[in-house]
């Protein structure tokens, strides 16, 4: 009998991943979306096997020559900078930090968010109170002076800014998690699982959760894509880790070296990938917010 | 009641269909449908869920879904053909002036930001070249024929009770003086003392003025209590088709039958009820085999082979089964519950 | 013997009136009296039926006796121990015996949930029995109500028909092994053609499991077809109890005699009289000491303004009418 039980979660589970994946390849654009992730995730975990430099190594070409502010070639696949580091090297050890910052941060704020939406919608009054107008002083608060004011105080650590970007990002996801909860709450099959016998718990995570999955999920995206733009944006003006390599820093390195007008590799393969990791996840994300709002379905 | 069948009908349906095409495939909604309904007379359909009675209405009213696509053989108004009137000519011409509908929701048919009364003046006005004033005044007379005091008509849709909502929006049917007023489930949902009200003031209504009702309903009390002809419907066809007496009085379709069995009356408590075992057909794809015969206790080889045609068994009384000559004794084998065991 | 007794029970809802209203005007705190000392007893294996318009307070009596909402006052005592306050293990127990069948088939079963996981859903949550045990009694209990299990177990509500759905909601709430069943209205949202079969599960299983049940409808004809007894009620106060067919075929409250006229009935030929009773229902809030439907009533005097009367409990099977002109009504 348990055996069976098990192949039955087994089959479950498959049946739900069968689920998502047809989910988001029912739309061209959030397959494309999916295979691009899925691309820049395998270039993340095999980043040290793919790079052929160190982030911050001088480079020298065939000839020997430094190899500096050079323009894409078979040697330099996307360039070097003017301090002769190989850009292409910097941008596959980016992937790896900024993919860990989105997936992380992203992951962490989604999982705050949501269970702070389903605890003050499910249970309202008081406690609904409380957190909301938590989220409403978190509304209100500027993120940049944020990060500037925590990195400051404790460092330029990746830590630090993940935890900034988290403190931050959660507050979105958890008032939309909280409407929804409230719609769901009041429907007839959370009266019967109570009549049955639930407990609070298990009425928000078993019965209410899987309902609000779609939603969530179509948040993660949201959140990941938001933490990999903030990440940037932080880097770019300084506030990232500098021991750590990432696309926003690089742009930053080329806004210090002055060259901007002069190596136009340097500046657009980080942007390039910046938007398109993020619109991949915008895509797969609207995949999402077809199921989580059936109205937006076509017959 | 009623009077013998007038030479010209009001209304005339012959062999209507509708098609949904759905990612399942094409779903024949409605097919087959031929009907007439004269003047000053109270046509009842009578049907379950998915037996196809709202997309009937809403293909003779033009609100069908973008994917629904309605084919007639002929669909007469007043003598004039529907079906090659343009959409423009026939919102301008019929829709409220000609054919009204009391829909199923009336909470949603009215504007939650408008006054109830507002609302009625403005589809006079929109219609009638008459002055606000004589507009308010005919919305009032409407308002007192509906039973509502006309002070009520300064008020909003979420100030109304459900019944005087419903109330409000037959009020709103009648403002154009239409030949035929369509109502949908008109009380379905209301109390029973708020129902029985809106039926007798339907039932005054009719005796003031000269339009015709399509009632529809699945309540088989309230269509038997209203109606001067009855059309059954099930699986998109209309199963049996007979004057309100005759179809309760000499029933022939085993599924009038059953959905008499089905109906519990106050008036025999304790008598047997008895269910339909089964459930109704998907519809995808055409009929080729009669739409009941999966659940009809009664059926044959030959039921499954062809989808029977519309037979006349009486000057007004059509049945669309091969074994009406045995619809005496069906009748007798439907009251025992063995018969109906799936 | 009695399983349940209310006890001159009521429940009273506090309306806030506006803020300035409140503070500036010093008005009162309003309150809706959804249930007003209400008197009934519930025998074993019986099925009692309640009846009335919407807001009559049949679902606010439903919700306090399966121990979801405390009343404001009197009492509800099953097997003569009083439920008010109980805690714990106590109140657990108590909601396993009394089980809920809901109204709307299509709402009260979690989408994500297979047909499987929403009968085993109870027993898990209350952690009955163990996880073979659970999934023998769900096979179990999903054939006894007509849903052969090899074929049933893996569907998504979805998945089914309405009918079978209703059937679902049933095999959970018995899967339990309640004592008392509250169906609210089970049958409201079903095809007419498959009401008798759902009525006839109920019937059986009844007698099959010997339960006894509170049956809500707003159709007196299918409560005369299930229960043995039907109270009648109005606004909160109950009008009128006794054996169904005493109370719907000789009904002797001028308002269940309203109500039952009110009914059509499925014969072309047949005409009912105008149910005597005027006005509109409204709603009880800050209603007057009296018998609330005595606005509404072509008997009611200045006596009917002033108290109501309460219906007892020391014959439960006996025809009562909770009226002051019941002589007068009589003759006339």
């Amino acid at each position: 009998m348990s055996a069976n039980r098990l192949s039955r979660q087994l089959k479950n589970l498959r049946s739900g991943l069968a689920e998502h994946y047809r989910i988001i390849t029912s739309n061209r654009l959030s397959a494309f979306g999916f295979w691009i992730i899925i691309l820049f995730v395998v270039v993340a975990i095999f980043a040290p096997w793919i790079a052929p430099h160190e982030p911050w190594e001088m480079v020298y070409d065939r000839d020997g020559n430094f190899a500096s502010l050079r323009p894409p070639s078979w040697q330099f696949p996307v360039g070097t900078t003017h301090l002769g580091y190989d850009l292409f090297s910097q941008l596959v050890l980016a992937t790896r930090t900024t993919l860990l910052i989105g997936a992380t941060s992203g992951l962490i704020s989604i999982i705050i968010g949501a269970n702070i939406g389903l605890v003050a919608g499910y249970y309202g009054g008081k406690i609904d109170e409380v957190l909301m107008r938590l989220t409403d002083i978190l509304y209100g608060m500027p993120f940049l002076p944020f990060i500037i004011i925590l990195i400051s105080l404790f460092g330029r650590k990746l830590e630090f800014v993940i935890l900034a970007i988290i403190l931050i990002i959660w507050r979105t996801s958890a008032r939309v998690i909280r409407a929804q909860t409230i719609a769901i709450k009041q429907r007839q099959f959370i009266a019967m699982a109570k009549a049955r016998g639930c407990s609070d718990f298990r009425i928000i995570y078993r019965h209410i959760l899987p309902n609000v999955l779609p939603l969530l999920l179509l948040y993660a995206a949201f959140n990941i894509a938001w933490s990999i733009i903030t990440e940037a944006s932080a880097s770019f003006l300084g506030f990232g880790d500098g021991e750590t390599i990432s696309w926003g820093g690089m742009l930053y390195e080329l806004w210090l070296s002055g060259k901007t007008r002069v190596a136009w590799w340097w500046f657009a393969t980080p942007s390039i990938c910046i938007v398109l990791l993020v619109t991949s996840l915008v895509f797969v994300s609207r995949a999402y917010e077809e199921v989580a709002n059936p109205r937006l379905r076509k017959r | 009641m009623t009077k013998t069948a007038t030479p010209e009908p009001l209304l005339s349906i012959r062999n209507l269909g509708v098609v949904y095409s759905t990612s399942q495939g094409p779903v024949h909604a409605v097919s087959n449908i031929s009907f007439d309904v004269h003047a000053n007379e109270v046509f009842g359909i009578a049907g379950e869920s998915g037996c196809g009675k709202s997309t009937l209405i809403r293909s003779l009213l033009r609100l069908l879904p973008d994917n629904g696509r309605m084919d007639a053989g002929l669909c007469q108004y007043k003598g004039q053909d529907l079906t090659a009137m343009s959409d423009e000519a026939f919102r301008k011409n019929i829709l409220w002036q000609e054919i009204s509908l009391v829909p199923q929701s009336a909470m949603a048919s009215f504007n939650p930001v408008h006054r109830v009364g507002d609302q009625i003046i403005e589809s006079i006005l929109a219609h009638r070249d008459i002055s606000r004033a004589e507009a308010r005044e005919r919305s009032a007379g409407l308002f007192d024929v509906v039973g509502l005091q006309s002070d009520l008509m300064n008020s909003y849709p979420h100030e109304f009770s459900g019944g005087m909502r419903q109330r409000a929006m037959i009020a709103m049917s009648l403002s154009l003086d239409p030949g035929l007023i369509i109502m949908d489930e008109p009380t379905t949902g209301l109390d029973v003392l708020v129902q029985e009200r809106i039926l007798r003031r339907i039932r005054e209504i009719r005796a003031e003025i000269k339009s015709s009702i399509i009632l529809i309903t699945h309540d088989i009390a309230v269509i038997a209590e209203m109606s001067d002809r009855i059309a059954i419907m099930y699986g998109g066809e209309v199963m049996e088709q007979a004057t309100a007496v005759d179809m309760f009085e000499n029933p022939h379709h085993p599924y009038t039958l059953g959905l008499k069995n089905a109906f519990p009356s106050i008036r025999d408590i304790g008598s047997e009820l008895i269910s339909i075992p089964g459930s109704p057909p998907t519809l995808v794809g055409p009929l080729t085999s009669c739409p009941f015969a999966p659940r009809c206790p009664f059926n044959l080889d030959t039921c499954h082979q062809a989808n029977p045609e519309s037979i006349n068994i009486g000057t007004s009384h059509q049945v669309r089964c091969i074994r009406t000559a045995d619809a005496k004794q069906f009748r007798k084998l439907a009251r025992e519950k063995s018969t109906w065991r799936s | 013997m009695e399983i349940l007794e209310l006890d001159h029970l009521s429940r009273h809802f506090e309306i806030q009136p506006g803020f300035i209203d409140r503070v500036i005007r010093r008005h009162p705190m309003s309150y809706i009296k959804a249930v007003e000392s209400l008197n009934v007893s519930i025998g074993n294996n019986e099925i009692l039926g309640i009846a009335g318009e919407s807001g009559c307070g049949k679902s606010t009596t439903c919700t306090m006796v399966s121990g979801l909402l405390e009343p404001t006052s009197g009492d509800i005592r099953y097997k003569g121990k009083s439920i008010i306050g109980l805690k714990g293990e106590e109140l657990r127990q108590y909601r396993r015996s009394v089980q809920m069948i809901f109204q709307d088939p299509y709402e009260s079963l979690n989408p994500r949930f297979r047909a499987a996981d929403i009968v085993a859903e109870g027993p898990r949550a209350l952690d009955l029995w163990d996880a073979d045990e659970i999934d023998h009694r769900v096979i179990e209990i999903l054939n006894a109500v007509g849903l052969p299990a090899h074929k049933y177990t893996e569907r998504f509500p979805h998945e089914l028909s309405g009918g079978e759905r209703q059937r679902v909601g049933i095999a959970s709430a018995l899967v339990m092994e309640p004592e008392m069943i509250i169906a609210d209205e089970p049958l409201s949202m079903l095809d007419v053609s498959i009401r008798a079969g759902i009525l006839d599960l109920i019937k059986e299983l009844q007698e099959e499991r010997q339960f006894s049940s509170i049956y809500v409808s707003h159709d007196l004809s299918i409560l005369g077809n299930v229960a043995d007894r039907v109270l009648i009620m109005y606004l909160g106060q109950a009008m009128e109890i006794g054996p169904a067919k005493d109370v719907i075929l000789n009904p002797r409250h001028p308002y269940t005699r309203a109500l039952v006229g009110a009914v059509p009935i499925p014969d072309p030929r047949s005409r009912r009289a105008i149910p005597n009773i005027r006005g509109d229902i409204s709603k009880p809030i800050d209603p007057p000491p009296g018998c609330r439907f005595a606005p509404r009533c072509p008997h009611a005097d200045s006596s009917c303004q002033a108290n109501f009367v309460e219906l007892s409990t020391e014959d439960p099977n006996a025809h009562q009418a909770a009226c002051h002109k019941l002589d007068i009504i009589a003759d006339g």
